[in-house]
């Protein structure tokens, strides 16, 4: 009875020491996260005139943080590829818009940076990094295109001569409400890329800023909500998972707190490790060959929002019956010509190709020799095979274009497509200056004479991961016809072109041949037995 | 007529589960192979897998089943009467001659039959069981490098071959349970264990129902 009671007492001082732990009492449930409030702070009371004035009263606190900026992609638009070739932003061409250089006012605005308007600019300048593009939680920070960057502070008309006024932001607002990174933040570029809403990448665009579950498991804002920064989780200002480092296949396990890792946190081993699948094990087999992407991204494309999956420059610069630039649409409303970017075919809900994949990436730069010929150029090519070791069967967005070329020095062309002068595509559509200066730009010989052939550029498709009753289902591979149809190497079993078709022919031939032969031998006995009755 | 009891229980058990479970197999198995689509291939696969597991286990109670009780002595290759019996089936069954071979307790199968059921249960099972087994595990496999080199496809290709045969031995197997003294006498042997005897035999089952 004692010992009861006893046991009792400490039971309800355990339950009720539980509850006063697990529920806080909602005073201390309204406490900010962070601990510090921007809006108090002197140094942000004040009417910034531009950017780098925010810029310089950011930096009088976190003192080291344009010095970690200027050490990433986000910053250079650089990347040392390990086999030597210079890449990033500021140096590959692309079948979107192909270029930055000689574009740089206007791609600029989507520079981590101020003022970057050619290739002058100071990459070593503290003030000129842009702290607000990735920190504003107001959702009005604008970088307006052909700024080179900067942002408005006066009103004013853009494009010059257009007539659209555009207001200017107030910078002592945005400051003071600067937060951490949101969905909003990456996507105000990374949803845009190619040059509109989900045109490059498929698997990225602004439905993504509030997505479902359907659409995506991890960031669905009424679940899981995961901001972009939970997956590329982000030391210094050091973004992880760049997909020109790409970790096409992570042996490691999920990462734990307290234990240092250099392999990339940005896969989807790192937090689920090898061995995922629980209620149907057999699942786990196929870690080894297939990119979890694979089958955890039936399709791209899928918030609602097309992507570009060609593009046609060589039919730009028609105008139509008014004289104007021509601007056709399809049934959906979609843009699919203009004049100034040519022919477009776009894509929904689009299946992947899907290709092995070993993390390297090799690319057709400038200078580099092409020519028309069977095949497209391949702008960049992932490389892979079965048996390397390395690879996985990754799902990528292809992207065919047909873009610019010097027919007689054999090299892509530089394009001047933006700017209010007289040679810029866009504003006068003719060629032949548009590349001179262009390929002026980078200082490449170009011989007067343009041409088109036909490019294609891979992208890995990892975003949009699809809730797990909407992954692909066996069929959907093991089958002949199925999505990896045209995966060499491997066997697949229920794929027909991997049988030997010779014992499928000499199997179900004896299978026959038996069945008739006991079909003859039965009838014979039914004619006899009836004859001898 | 007398009776004979031949097949007793755990032996009908056992044929009759293992031919519901091979026949399953043969059905699954060629929609895994991709011959055919019928109940879905993830459902093919699973339950494949399920009656293999089964299987084996009804395999190794039928391998002790047959050491302990001697049946195994049942399976010894004799070349004794082989061609008379295959010469009643080829000509005698249509003569109305009668069969070269009676069966006894002790030997309950003819010499055809000893040939061809030796050859399942030493050629073609065992081709199964390995190639099935390396099918299923070929990820640990590839992951111990003990048979390093050993490709999917080649498994796949031992499997398939395999399933093949045992489709050929199941129709033969199938259409000879209808030579018995009537249609159905065999498959009612197998069924019940009794087998019927057109004349009086020689061994006396002792503790024998009637």
């Amino acid at each position: 009875m004692r010992a009861g009671l006893c046991t009792m007492t400490v039971m309800t001082t355990l339950l009720v020491g539980a509850a006063a732990h697990g529920a806080p009492d909602p005073e201390s449930a309204k406490l900010l996260k962070s601990t510090s409030d921007h809006a108090k702070f002197k140094v942000l009371e004040q009417d910034f005139k531009t950017g780098p004035e925010v810029t310089k009263a950011c930096l009088s606190c976190h003192t080291e943080a344009a010095k970690q900026l200027h050490l990433t992609q986000h910053w250079t638009w650089e990347f040392l590829n390990p086999d030597g070739q210079r890449l990033g932003k500021k140096h590959v061409i692309n079948n979107f818009c192909t270029s930055v250089a000689s574009n740089y006012a206007s791609c600029t605005t989507c520079h981590i940076g101020y003022g970057w308007k050619d290739d002058k600019f100071d990459f070593t300048s503290q003030v000129n990094v842009d702290c607000l593009i990735c920190h504003d939680s107001t959702g009005n920070y604008r970088k307006q295109p052909g700024l080179a960057g900067n942002v408005v502070t006066q009103p004013m008309e853009i494009p010059p001569g257009s007539g659209i006024r555009v207001k200017p932001i107030d910078l002592k607002k945005i400051a003071q409400a600067v937060a951490k990174t949101s969905r909003d933040n990456c996507g105000a570029c990374h949803f845009f890329g190619g040059g509109g809403d989900g045109v490059k990448h498929g698997d990225m665009d602004s439905s993504l800023a509030s997505p479902d579950k359907a659409l995506d498991v991890h960031m669905d804002a009424t679940g899981n909500n995961f901001a972009c920064a939970t997956c590329h989780m982000t030391e210094g200002h050091q973004v992880p998972g760049s997909r020109y480092a790409p970790t096409a296949q992570d042996k490691g396990g999920a990462h734990l707190r307290g234990k240092e890792y250099t392999t990339n946190p940005t896969t989807c081993q790192s937090c689920h490790g090898q061995a995922p699948h629980k209620a149907n094990a057999k699942l786990n087999d196929h870690t080894g060959k297939v990119a979890c992407q694979t089958c955890h991204i039936p399709s791209y494309a899928r918030g609602g929002i097309a992507t570009k999956m060609s593009w046609d420059w060589s039919t730009a610069g028609k105008m139509g019956p008014d004289g104007k630039p021509l601007i056709r649409k399809d049934a959906k409303g979609h843009v699919i010509y203009t004049a100034a970017k040519g022919d477009f075919v776009l894509g929904e809900n689009v299946v992947p190709d899907y290709m092995w994949f070993n993390g390297k990436v090799k690319y057709t730069l400038f200078g580099d020799k092409v020519d028309k010929g069977e095949q497209p150029t391949l702008i960049n090519h992932f490389e892979g095979s079965a048996s390397d070791g390395k690879s996985l069967i990754w799902p990528v967005k292809v992207m065919r274009g047909k873009q610019a070329y010097d027919p007689v020095n054999k090299t892509l062309a530089v394009l001047h497509m933006a700017g209010n002068d007289d040679t810029a595509f866009w504003t006068n559509f003719n060629w032949e200056r548009a590349v001179a200066v262009g390929m002026a730009s980078v200082g490449a010989p170009f011989s007067g004479k343009v041409d088109f052939l036909a490019t294609e550029s891979t992208w890995p498709i990892t975003h949009m991961v699809a809730p797990a009753k909407d992954a692909l289902r066996c069929r959907d591979c093991h089958a002949s016809g199925g999505r990896l149809e045209k995966v060499p190497g491997i066997y697949i079993p229920g794929r027909a072109s991997d049988h030997a078709g010779w014992l499928d022919a000499a199997g179900w031939a004896i299978a026959v041949l038996a069945m008739l032969g006991v079909l003859v031998h039965g009838a014979g006995r039914v004619i006899v037995s009836r004859r001898n009755k | 007529m007398a009776r004979i009891y031949i097949f007793k229980r755990f032996e009908r058990f056992w044929h009759w589960e293992q031919a519901a479970l091979i026949i399953l197999m043969l059905l699954t198995g060629f929609e895994i192979h991709g011959s055919y689509a019928l109940v879905g291939w993830e459902k093919a696969a699973n339950l494949h897998t399920t009656a293999a597991w089964t299987l084996i286990c009804l395999w190794l109670f039928a391998i002790f089943w047959h050491f302990t009780t001697g049946e195994w002595k049942q399976y010894i290759p004799t070349t004794r009467n082989v061609l008379a019996v295959a010469s009643y089936y080829t000509v005698g069954i249509f003569t109305g001659a009668p069969h070269p071979f009676r069966v006894t307790r002790l030997s309950k199968h003819n010499p055809l039959q000893r040939l061809a059921y030796l050859m399942v249960k030493l050629f073609i099972n065992p081709l199964i069981w390995v190639s099935g087994l390396l099918y299923l595990y070929y990820n640990e496999l590839g992951a111990s490098k003990l048979a390093a080199g050993l490709e999917l496809g080649s498994i796949a290709l031992v499997h398939t071959a395999a399933a093949f045969m045992m489709l050929a031995f199941l129709i033969g197997h199938a259409y000879l349970t209808t030579t018995g003294h009537t249609p159905f006498a065999h498959i009612k042997a197998m069924i019940t264990g009794w087998e019927d005897q057109d004349e009086p035999v020689t061994i006396q089952e002792p503790g024998a129902r009637s």
